[in-house]
């Protein structure tokens, strides 16, 4: 009998689920089969993590039926969704580290001895005995955080599973687990497929989805792109089927802001502005190689957690290496401070405008002063006027729509407050700008502005690594495109190869080995 | 395990008692009136009730939590067993724990149920509740007498030597120890302050835990406040302003840490008895007056916190 005969374990009828100012999730309907490993698929905001959270009773939803065994469902808290037995393991591990693994493993269900008082000897022996069975060997007694990451998660995995599951939920299992542990995980997840489990599988690495799930359901813009089994659908398909871009589609030029056709020759010959070599760090990048030149648009591309951000967070000093090094003009630069990057003319505009870029609070204009501070200072004194007539050119060249420069930039648009972050690195006059998804979550209007810009700051030398999960955008925006797969660089496009079908097919090539 | 990773969790586990034995055998070599069974028995004796609150602060800050009206709570419960003894010692008892854990109660589901940060809503406690004792002791007053000698005999009777709050003080201890490791409510206590989002999702009962806590830490209080009331025969209004601020220092300098889910009531005992110690050296010296214990308390302290940050740091990298 085929698995998908058996009645659905967990079933979304038409589920929407609206946010503040976005339809997270669209009509989604989607079923779990007992005894099947399905694949959750989708890029950046595509809604998986709103759908995992609607199953796991963290959302309600605003629209749909959940049916959970043949009844409808609703869950009001996430223990309620544990309860009933749907579990969630999640990528970040969700346990207390300063608690013994024992504890963490049995939290809520320790045994008992004489007066209801736990019985910490029968604890132990318990969670020695069920980790056994997920690889992992360890005195039980120590904090969790003295295990590796991967240890850590099999113990969640483990207590996910060891509460009477029906459903398991896997957020990225795999992302910060060993090759060794990553067996162990397909072992277990082979035992819960016997064992009539549902398990919903969310991951990036494809060569884990075809070797582990029986069908994919891919989200896009929070709707369902596609549902069915996996076993026959070939990679590229599944990756136009991610990233919205059907084969063989050509658009035509001059969507986006970008005009310009530079010819590669004038950026070759020159000495690259910066350049970064065997950029390493463990299960995030792997080997990284990175050059841009004077004037050269150099796209990243690659899924989600291939490693784009990390590279560009990597090469302006705000993420800790094991390995490689940043060189700027030749010159190589102290690791792990963005101080000496910026000093040396690398900045980094971050993908989290909200988290990491505008500070709510203050205004236009010092949000745009706040980088250039000490270049604009004399003798840790700040001349006001200064600043104005830097905030000033800068208003007026990135077209920046304030009432004033003193208005909160909190009040502007998604564009504007992008367009003010711009401002703020352009202040410090960089030799390059690492750009993380610069027009995400701005109007078609700002985000043609922010393109154009991107084109002329390039025109006048500035070298520009622009990292988009928008390929059009990526395409017609960078001269030469590296496209980034699992923390490494899978291929090189230039010239006439930076096309959507040649980043999408380099994607889809099988990792040998 | 390392062995530096070692050494360095025993001393945040166990650095106050460590450090307290090492000022009893300085002090026993130092000055000769200091181990006599006599000063070994004031020192225990005045450091039970600081103790007692310590005890449930201890919980408090361990679900990553603090609770400033303490103190207050102290003072409102020696009033409230002073006036209340006239009904008789079971009065004397009962009606300031009923009162305090109402107090806690409220803070508790203020905190547990608006999500509102602790330092704020026992702050707002510890204002309201010293005003309610001002009004109770008409500003200060009136100081109500403890009339009832049963009751006046709980706080200053005793057996070997010890009285009674010391025997209460060392039975809650115990008590506390097996509660917070032995005990569903202990591992939730510490699942909480080590990481809430997570315990949540584990299934911990989050908010009905909090409750529980802050409402411990005030009946805890109201009782060393009419344990103290007993000793003094008196409800005295003056005594405790401020209290909470050397219970939240004995509670750390004991390696409970202020970010929560790490720390144990043995702790909190060494220090509580290392500032009674402390005092009472000072006191041996002679000539420096009890100010300085403030002084020197203090700057202990600031070490015991940079230490922590140390120690904790090494036993990530390792």
């Amino acid at each position: 009998m085929r698995r998908t005969d058996l009645e659905a374990v967990l079933e979304a009828k038409g589920i929407s689920k609206r946010f503040p100012g976005v339809l997270a999730l669209d009509g989604v309907s989607l079923a779990l089969h007992p005894g099947e490993v399905h694949a959750l698929v989708g890029e950046n905001g595509a809604g998986k993590s709103t759908l995992i959270k609607v199953f796991t009773g963290v959302h309600r939803p605003d629209g749909g039926e959940l049916r959970y065994r043949g009844r409808p469902a609703a869950f009001g808290t996430p223990m309620a969704a544990q309860h009933a037995g749907i579990s969630t393991i999640y990528q970040e591990v969700n346990l207390v580290p300063m608690m013994s693994v024992a504890r963490n493993l049995l939290l809520g269900r320790e045994p008992r001895g004489r007066l209801g008082v736990i019985d910490a000897a029968a604890m132990y022996e318990e969670a020695a005995r069920v980790l056994a069975g997920y690889g992992v060997d360890t005195d039980v007694r120590r904090p969790l955080r003295d295990l590796g990451v991967g240890a850590q998660q099999m113990v969640a995995l483990a207590r996910a599973v060891s509460v009477d599951a029906r459903v398991v939920i896997m957020d990225e299992p795999t992302s910060s687990l060993e090759p060794r542990e990553v067996e162990t995980l397909f072992g277990v997840i082979g035992r819960l497929r016997e064992s009539g489990i549902a398990v919903m599988y969310v991951s990036h690495r494809l060569d884990e989805l075809y070797r582990v799930c029986d069908r994919v359901s891919v989200l896009r813009d929070g709707r369902l792109a596609h549902t069915g089994d996996l076993a026959g659908l070939d990679r590229l398909k599944l990756i136009s089927l991610m990233l919205g871009r059907d084969l063989g589609e050509v658009r035509t030029r001059g969507v986006t802001g970008f005009d310009r056709r530079r010819s590669a020759a004038s950026t070759a010959g020159s000495a690259p502005a910066v350049e970064a070599r065997g950029l390493t760090r463990r299960h995030v990048l792997d080997g990284v190689d990175v050059s841009v030149g004077p004037g050269e648009v150099v796209g990243l591309g690659g899924l989600l957690g291939a490693g784009r951000t990390e590279t560009a967070k990597a090469i302006v000093g705000a993420m800790p290496l094991d390995g490689g090094q940043v060189l700027v003009a030749g010159t190589p630069l102290r690791g792990g401070s963005t101080t000496a990057a910026i000093r040396a003319g690398v900045s980094l505009l971050p993908e989290d405008r909200k988290a990491e870029g505008i500070i709510p609070t203050l205004s236009v204009r010092e949000n745009i002063a706040l980088a250039a501070l000490p270049s604009l200072a004399r003798g840790g004194v700040v001349s006001d006027a200064r600043i104005d007539r830097v905030v000033e050119i800068f208003m007026r060249r990135l077209r920046i729509k304030a009432a004033s420069p003193d208005q909160l930039v909190s009040e502007l648009s998604g564009g504007n407050q992008q367009k003010v972050l711009l401002a703020r690195w352009l202040a410090v006059r960089p030799k390059v700008l690492l750009l993380d998804e610069p027009t995400r979550g701005i109007d078609v209007g700002a985000k043609a502005e922010v393109q154009a810009l991107i084109d002329e700051l390039a025109q006048e030398g500035l070298g520009v690594l622009l990292i988009s999960s928008d390929l059009e955008e990526l395409v017609e925006g960078a001269d030469r495109i590296l496209v980034l797969r699992e923390g490494a660089v899978v291929g090189e496009l230039s010239g006439d190869e930076v096309t959507e079908e040649r980043i999408m097919a380099t994607i889809a090539d099988q990792a040998d080995g | 395990m390392t062995s530096r990773e070692q050494v360095s969790r025993v001393l945040q586990q166990h650095g106050a008692l460590m450090v307290l034995a090492l000022l009893v055998v300085v002090g026993s070599v130092a000055f000769d009136s200091f181990a006599t069974a006599g000063n070994a028995a004031s020192v225990v004796v005045s450091s039970s009730f600081l103790a007692i609150i310590a005890i449930g602060m201890t919980f408090v800050i361990i679900s990553g939590g603090i609770d400033l009206s303490v103190g207050s709570l102290f003072v409102l419960g020696g009033v409230l067993a002073a006036y209340g003894s006239r009904y008789g010692p079971v009065v004397a008892l009962l009606l300031p724990l009923a009162v305090c854990a109402v107090v806690g109660l409220l803070q508790g589901l203020v905190i547990a149920r608006t999500g509102m940060a602790p330092f704020i809503v026992t702050l707002a406690g510890l204002l309201g509740v010293r005003g309610l004792m001002l009004a109770l002791s008409d500003e200060g007053a009136t100081t109500y007498l403890v009339e009832d000698p049963a009751f006046a005999a709980l706080g200053q009777g005793g057996v070997l030597g010890l009285t009674y709050p010391v025997y209460v003080t060392i039975a809650l201890a115990l008590g506390a120890m097996v509660l917070l490791q032995r005990t569903g409510f202990g591992q939730n206590v510490y699942a909480i302050g080590g990481n809430e989002q997570a315990a949540a999702l584990m299934g911990v009962p989050v908010a009905r835990t909090k409750v529980r806590v802050y409402v411990m830490s005030a009946l805890l209080a109201g009782l060393a406040g009419a344990l103290n009331a007993a000793r003094l025969s008196s409800g005295v209004t003056i005594l405790g302003i401020g209290l909470e601020l050397d219970v939240i220092a004995a509670v750390v300098i004991g390696g409970t840490l202020l970010t929560g889910g790490a720390g144990g009531i043995t702790g909190t005992v060494a220090g509580v008895l290392l500032l009674g110690v402390i005092q009472s050296l000072i006191n041996q010296v002679g000539n420096l007056t009890s100010a300085f214990q403030q002084v020197v308390s203090g700057a202990f302290l600031a070490l015991v916190v940079v230490a922590q940050r140390l120690l904790s740091k090494a036993q990530r990298l390792s």
